[in-house]
């Protein structure tokens, strides 16, 4: 009776209302993932391993929005506004400033977690579909804010950067494109964990207390203002982070490589991974990423409407995106021990 | 002086465009409680629809009314075959189902018809209205539809029993269901009015920005901007959201120096976005008395 | 007298928690009767059940016909007047909407309009704030407004779940004495889930009593007001 009732705890509807015990992975598969990441790059080509850069770098990205929207049940559309300023901020430090590339990531990282918390003060007020307006605001600003002649001697202005892509340290026996890969991947890791933890901090419980009952949560004494703006400050900080780890893979920014489709891309990652599941940020990663060449394969003039079609049938399947597989996957597991 | 009345005329000439929109947004608001984002795709494919008509001999008004009841199916259609399965699914999924269908009109829409741009036929004549230049008389016949709407709209929810019905399964659909409302097809019906709204938004805003797959996409997101700005609860506030918004599109066009035509698109929205904030229900919307 | 509802092992399902297990039994036309039992042993579903708002097993019929498998508001449509706990105001609509949504599935649009008129002799407090948001009610008037927009179906049977729920006990009595003469004079059936035992006791003509979604007793509501088990879980003395 009680494994029943557990069961019914992980298959509740709500996405809005992940528990965060449902939010991660078990160790055991937490190995797997992580050794399969670990190995296959040394099997592969230097094109597919660009490819898994990019994996694990809208994979942070997606991770941040779903820190924002599973954990605080925040809305945003601008998530391409936060990754656009990291990865500018990583070029100009780089380009401009000469700066090692790994030093300008946290740099990044903290100038968008500032960034992120101003926005959030006055998305404060604004819930659903109004703080959808606001995001979706800050997301078609952003290119052309970028393009503003004010700017042009350290953005490059429409034409971009060029960003240099960093050799292996130490004389590491390793290509550009398979350094490039650990070091993400090494990073990924670490937000990854920290995310984790954060989530099942205090501040991870506040920030899931606001987004099941916002009244409820300030009734029990959390600040509500504060954690809000703390879940964009966070989010974008990590997004920001990603943002510049994308620059220097793909060794240019310009201001048209971060519209408001970069955006619905990490929303459409979100939740085809499954809101609020963090290892399922990866999964959505992969949607994002392949699906649209898929059906650049299948047909070249309807791509879009193929992408349409493979996305409806995603959401038919799993309306609760990769979670839903996940739990599904979890249960069969269970009966077969049981057998 | 005159140059400050000329742009708010001119503004007010692009905002019939957007109060258009904006009531087909606010339909669907009422409807399912959502923003659709691919209502500006549907009401695309409808005026394509009527433009084919046309092509084929249809005189322009057999073509309206044609297009209109075309896309009242084709709504319910979509909602039945497409949305009533995800009914039970998270609202993000559903709002990733509205980025599929998106993305399927826009394609399907560009290999039928491609995407060159095409003139689109006005009934009123593009005469200057009253011996002014700066709007016409499709931009007055525009205004004078997107009123008339606004009127049957009001009509049909404040009095008729299909719209008290319609609103009460779009706020409280339990309770809707407890005294003998089918909410389910509430929704579907929201969905029709909405796509025949849209329809005739579209094909009074094709003459001005010309027929093309992606004509809506500048609008739909004014047309969301001023249906909020409005208050999404209200057909009243949305068509005055969609003046304002061509109203305040103008003036910064006008008055900010160094706005391209691209930053006039974020500052609107930063202004209204300035609005919302301090009166988060938007100007006219009902603020929603809540009790713990 | 005949059964107008009859129940037969009613089992309910929330995801694969079983709420009900096996529930049996019936309502007399014109009857009030009251179902009496602690938090969590299944009043709500029950009603819930008999509406199909929830997942259930078992035969409910209704004046002879089974409903079990029409879908809520086909239910509703065959007279069945649900109010449900937290009342289900529209809030954002008027008093008086609210009053024309309880008679939205008539078509009798002249009765309709006497109706109302009715509803605001019943209750006068509605009255004097028809035009007024429903959401600016007070918890008692927006009770008085559930019970009358239930009674805008012109309901054959009644389900009322836990109306007392969180109203001075002076409108409460209000609301219970009214509930009497809509059962006496209107000759509607009603089934009325209680958590304030003794008032719905002193109210009903029936009673069951349930427990961990079994019924355990029932009878003439006097009987069970005065059964010793009952008084001391339920009535406290």
């Amino acid at each position: 009776m009680s494994a029943a009732a557990e069961e019914v705890v992980t298959e509740a509807p709500a996405v809005e209302a992940v528990p965060k015990r449902a939010m991660t992975l078990g160790y055991g598969t937490s190995l797997v993932v992580l050794a399969a990441l670990v190995i296959i790059p040394l099997l592969v080509k230097n094109f597919i391993i660009f490819q898994m850069t990019m994996l694990l770098i809208y994979g942070l990205a997606v991770l941040a929005l779903n820190i924002l929207t599973g954990g605080s049940g925040q809305f945003s559309l601008g998530q391409s506004a936060f990754y656009a300023v990291g990865a500018y901020t990583s070029a100009i430090l780089m380009e401009h400033v000469g700066m090692n590339y790994a030093l300008t990531l946290p740099i990044a990282g903290v100038i968008c977690f500032g960034f992120g918390f101003l926005f959030g003060q006055p998305a404060l007020r604004l819930s659903g579909v109004y703080l959808a307006l606001a995001t979706f605001a800050l997301a078609t600003a952003m290119p052309q804010l970028l393009k503003l002649g004010y700017f042009e001697h350290w953005t490059g202005g429409v034409q971009g950067l060029v960003v240099t892509k960093p050799d292996a340290p130490f004389g590491l026996p390793m290509s550009q494109d398979m350094w490039l890969y650990y070091f993400t991947l090494a990073i990924t890791i670490a937000i990854y964990v920290a995310s984790v933890n954060l989530l099942r901090s205090r501040s991870g419980r506040a920030f899931m207390a606001i987004r099941d009952n916002e009244i409820a949560a300030s009734a029990m004494g959390v600040d509500v203002a504060l954690y809000k703006t703390l879940a964009f400050g966070v989010s974008a900080g990590i997004t920001g982070v990603a943002g510049g780890l994308g620059a220097i893979a793909v060794q240019f920014v310009a201001p048209d490589g971060y519209t408001i489709q970069l955006a619905i891309s990490l929303f459409l990652g979100m939740v085809v991974g499954g809101v609020g599941w963090l290892p399922g940020s990866i999964v959505g990663s992969a949607f994002i990423i392949f699906v649209p060449n898929i059906a650049e394969g299948i047909s070249k003039g309807l791509s879009g409407a193929v992408f349409g079609v493979l996305l409806f049938l995603v959401i038919f399947l799993v309306p609760h995106g990769a979670r839903q597989v996940a739990i599904v996957a979890q249960q069969l597991a269970a009966k077969l021990k049981k057998n | 002086m005159e140059l400050f009345a000329n742009q708010v005329l001119a503004g007010i000439a692009t905002g019939a465009i957007y109060a258009c929109m904006a009531l087909a947004v606010v339909m669907i608001y009422q409807a399912i409680d959502h923003l659709n984002f691919a209502q500006g795709e549907m009401a695309m494919f409808s005026t394509f629809v009527s433009w084919q008509l046309m092509q084929w001999g249809v005189p322009y008004w057999g073509a309206f009314v044609l297009t209109v009841a075309f896309s009242f199916a084709a709504g319910i259609v979509i909602e039945r075959l497409l949305f009533k399965p995800l009914a039970k699914a998270p609202i993000l999924t559903n709002v990733a189902g509205f980025i599929a269908l998106y993305a399927i009109i826009n394609s399907v829409a560009g290999l039928i018809w491609d995407f060159t741009i095409k003139q689109y036929p006005t009934p009123f004549g593009s005469s200057p209205f009253l011996g002014s230049q700066l709007i016409s008389t499709h931009q007055a016949g525009m205004i004078g539809i997107t009123l008339l709407m606004l009127v049957l709209l009001f009509f049909f929810f404040r009095y008729t029993r299909v719209g008290l019905a319609m609103r009460a399964a779009a706020s409280l659909p339990e309770s809707a269901r407890l005294v003998g409302i089918n909410t389910s097809w509430m929704i579907a019906l929201g969905w029709g009015m909405a796509a025949a709204i849209g329809s005739i938004a579209g094909m009074m805003i094709a003459p001005v920005v010309f027929l093309e797959p992606n004509m809506m996409l500048g609008v739909l997101i004014y047309g969301f901007a001023a249906a909020v700005l409005g208050g999404l609860s209200s057909p009243f506030g949305a068509v005055v959201g969609g003046f304002l918004v061509g109203i305040f599109e103008n003036l910064v066009g006008t008055y900010i120096p160094g706005v391209g035509n691209e930053l006039k698109l974020p500052i609107a929205l930063a202004l209204i976005v300035t609005v919302l904030v301090v009166k988060p229900a938007g100007l006219f919307g009902r603020a929603i008395v809540k009790r713990v | 007298m005949t059964a107008m509802l009859n129940v037969k092992d009613l089992r309910a399902y929330y995801g694969q928690v079983q709420a009900l297990h096996g529930l049996n039994f019936s309502l007399n036309e014109g009857s009030l009767t009251t179902l009496l039992g602690a938090n969590g042993a299944g009043k709500t579903t029950t009603l819930r059940a008999i509406c199909n708002m929830v997942r259930s097993t078992g035969a409910i019929e209704f004046e002879g016909k089974p409903i079990g498998t029409r879908s809520t508001e086909n239910v509703v449509r065959l007279g069945i007047a649900h109010v449900p706990q937290g009342r289900g105001t529209f809030t954002t609509m008027t008093v008086e909407e609210n009053l024309q949504l309880g008679a939205i599935s008539r078509s009798d649009k002249k009765a309709i309009v006497d109706d109302i008129e009715r509803m605001y002799t019943h209750f006068p407090v509605l009255k004097q704030r028809y035009t007024q948001q429903a959401g600016t009610l007070s918890g008692g008037e927006q009770q008085m407004l559930a019970v009358a927009r239930a009674l805008m179906l012109r309901p054959r049977l009644m389900l009322l779940d836990e109306p007392s729920f969180g109203l001075a006990p002076l409108i409460v009595r209000d609301l219970f004495g009214i509930l009497g003469k809509i059962n006496r004079e209107e000759k509607v059936t009603i089934l009325v889930v209680e958590q304030n035992a003794q008032l719905a006791l002193e109210l009903a003509d029936q009673a069951y009593v349930i427990e961990t979604g079994r019924i355990v007793m029932s009878g003439n509501a006097k009987d069970i007001a005065n059964n010793e088990d009952v008084r001391k879980s339920y009535l406290g003395y």
